[in-house]
């Protein structure tokens, strides 16, 4: 099987996806000439040409907006946002049009739209380019948010969102477009909603996703020896929420810690917490623990960045706490 | 296609219609306040009493396929492109036979099939979505074009400025028609906008921009009808501003204290549909018996809506849980 990263496996779904459907175009800033800021979009403008693949304006309500519409006029757009905190500029169109429309209007449209963005911190951008929004976006009932790891998730993933016929938001994490993986040749396509057990362990569960699934193999790999087996549960993305992966997992070692990059306060974490306690209470032999991101905007300095994201020590010591 | 002629080559028969539209509007608007007083609908409720001229006129100059958009005082606007009178009142009932099933309200009336594509409640957020129908339209090779209507209000957004600087890039074929009402809420114009003649916006994006007299039901036609023709040919926004005046408060709840007597008496005499009927009358289009059985047919359409409305169901529970998404 093919080795190839991140960044080409999410390339490879969108030159799939544009060639098998004419319905299928692209939109953003950046996209077109410079391919993409992360270079997702190599070799697209090339290929399918200006209509299907726009350089927009700086002018990201304008961009979401715009393919919201272009869904309902029958499309399948694919909207880039360059990274996930200028999502915030189009939250109006996220929360109050993507993800209410549909409903709204009594099920009488459709919206199969794609919201893909970037970020994560790690890279030393400051506090308003290294956001992780997931457990906003989980919260807004309408949307689909998905959140690929490995390069291979990616690829089946992106092209399963954008076939989907609701609005997904498509959350990639900068620091892994350059990470490899393997990848099946041809058609792969994974439906949207299932967690993914990225190691199998039988004394505690790291519930994660994005790039904190590596941060937990790696705690795992310190964990084992100590003679600890951590199971390492990539959800893939917050809705559907895959909570049965979940709870069949607590089942086998009744011990879990969640562990993400977003802000601890309000993170998706505490919620798959509540669920535990309220869907599998006996099966936990101890409390829920979580690993978050430090409640601080994320600072410029290399070791400050470094401190508020959580690493492999961190989730470790968590997971000590409970042997 | 039927070819759109000027306003003054309409027959007689098109004329009653637009007199007629305006008259459902007007009676359908005028006896919301009643069912809301007596409790039969709740929420918002944004009437379109005096600005009639403007959807109709609007809606009289599209085709049936062309898309309209428009924001939350958009009873009147559904109605205009064909939406029928029972199904918006059992929406404001919210009822299960209303055009948004009863999800949507005063402010969120849909139907697909007259392709009125919705009213949104937040200010201009849906003009950046008439750009993106009108890709859509461009993309496949159509020529419909899409009426975008918004008060005046939505001109300070800035989405407004995000959407006419894309649809001008993309030359989208996109009537935005700003009906001006003076007010946004209960802020005049003077007060909240720097640049006091809206239609001028346009120019920032080099789109044609043109005023109308927004109370006069066949300038509003023709301008449109204009504009249509040009987007649809060669592709491209228009920009229109028909100056036009809400005879009730901003909602069900606005007292109107800050637009003076003497102001709402001076508009109330430029009453699009009076006006319009005497005008009929002058000419000789029609009788004042025509014109009598129309308003009487009208009445009766009422009754039969608010019957309508009052034997529909409410929506089944379950429904709560359903149109959220496409696929479970």
């Amino acid at each position: 099987m093919p080795e190839i990263t991140c960044r080409e496996a999410l390339n490879q779904a969108l030159h799939e996806e544009m060639s098998r459907d004419p319905a299928v175009f692209l939109l953003g800033e950046d996209v077109g000439l410079y391919e993409g800021s992360f270079k997702v979009s190599k070799g697209l403008l090339a290929r399918f040409g200006e209509k299907r693949v726009i350089d927009t304006p700086i002018a990201e309500a304008g961009i979401v907006g715009m393919a919201i519409g272009a869904a309902m006029g029958g499309l399948r757009p694919v909207a880039e946002l360059m990274t996930v905190n200028f999502s915030v500029v189009a939250l109006d169109q996220i929360m109050n049009h993507a993800a209410v429309i549909r409903y709204m209007f009594g099920g009488k449209v459709t919206l199969p739209l794609t919201i893909r963005m970037p970020g994560g911190g790690g890279n030393q951008l400051g506090a308003q380019h290294s956001r992780s929004l997931e457990p906003l976006f989980a919260q807004i009932p309408g949307l689909r948010v998905v959140v690929p790891s490995f390069p291979a998730d990616a690829k089946g993933l992106l092209k399963a969102a954008i076939r989907s016929d609701d609005p997904v938001i498509f959350l990639e994490h900068e620091g892994l477009y350059g990470v490899k993986g393997e990848v099946p040749d041809g058609e792969r396509m994974l439906p949207l909603g299932l967690a993914d057990v990225k190691r199998t362990g039988s004394d505690v569960t790291l519930v994660t996703l994005s790039r904190m699934v590596y941060v937990c193999l790696e705690a795992a790999g310190e964990l084992a020896k100590e003679g600890i087996d951590a199971e390492v549960l990539d959800l893939r993305g917050l809705n559907p929420l895959d909570m049965k992966t979940v709870v069949d997992s607590v089942r086998k070692t009744h011990r879990v810690v969640t562990v993400e990059e977003s802000c601890l306060t309000g993170g998706w974490g505490g919620e798959i917490a509540a669920r535990l306690m309220e869907e599998a209470f006996d099966e936990l032999d101890g409390p829920v623990l979580r690993v978050g991101g430090a409640d601080v905007p994320m600072p410029y300095s290399k070791h400050l960045e470094q401190a508020a994201i959580p690493d492999a020590d961190k989730v470790i010591k968590r997971v000590r706490e409970l042997f | 296609m039927t070819e759109k002629v000027p306003a003054e080559e309409l027959k007689k028969e098109e004329l009653l219609k637009i007199y007629r539209d305006m008259v459902r509007i007007r009676e359908f608007e005028e006896s919301c306040p009643r069912l809301y007083s007596q409790g039969k609908m709740g929420g918002f409720l944004h009437l379109y009493s005096g600005q009639e001229a403007v959807g109709v006129g609007v809606a009289q100059a599209l085709e049936p396929k062309d898309y309209m958009v428009g924001a939350y005082r958009e009873h009147g606007l559904i109605l205009a492109k064909g939406g029928k009178p029972q199904e918006v009142m059992a929406e404001l009932y919210g009822k299960a036979t209303g055009v948004s099933r009863g999800k949507g309200g005063s402010m969120h009336m849909f139907d697909g099939e007259r392709r009125f594509m919705g009213g949104y409640g937040i200010v201009a957020g849906h003009l950046p979505l008439a750009v993106g129908l009108g890709y859509s339209i461009a993309y496949q090779g159509g020529d419909e074009v899409v009426a975008c209507l918004f008060g005046d209000g939505a001109t300070n957004q800035g989405v407004f400025h995000e959407a006419m600087n894309m649809a001008a890039l993309y030359k989208v074929p996109v009537l935005f028609i700003c009906e001006n009402n003076g007010y946004g809420i209960s802020t005049s114009i003077s007060r909240s906008s720097a640049v006091k003649q809206l239609y001028k916006k346009s120019a920032a994006y080099e789109t044609p921009g043109t005023k109308v007299d927004g109370m006069d039901v066949l300038a509003v036609y023709d301008t449109v009808r204009l504009a249509a023709e040009k987007a649809r040919q060669e592709g491209g926004p228009q920009y229109i501003e028909a100056i036009t005046y809400r005879f009730r408060g901003h909602s069900i709840s606005d007292p109107g204290t800050y637009r003076s007597d003497q102001e709402k008496k001076l508009w109330k005499e430029r009453d699009p549909i009076v006006n319009f009927r005497r005008s009929l009358l002058e000419k000789g289009r029609a009788s004042e018996a025509e014109l009598e059985s129309i308003d009487y047919e009208e009445k009766e359409l009422l009754e039969e809506t608010i019957k309508f409305a009052e034997n529909s169901p409410f929506p089944d529970p379950h429904e709560l849980w359903t149109d959220i998404y496409a696929e479970h």
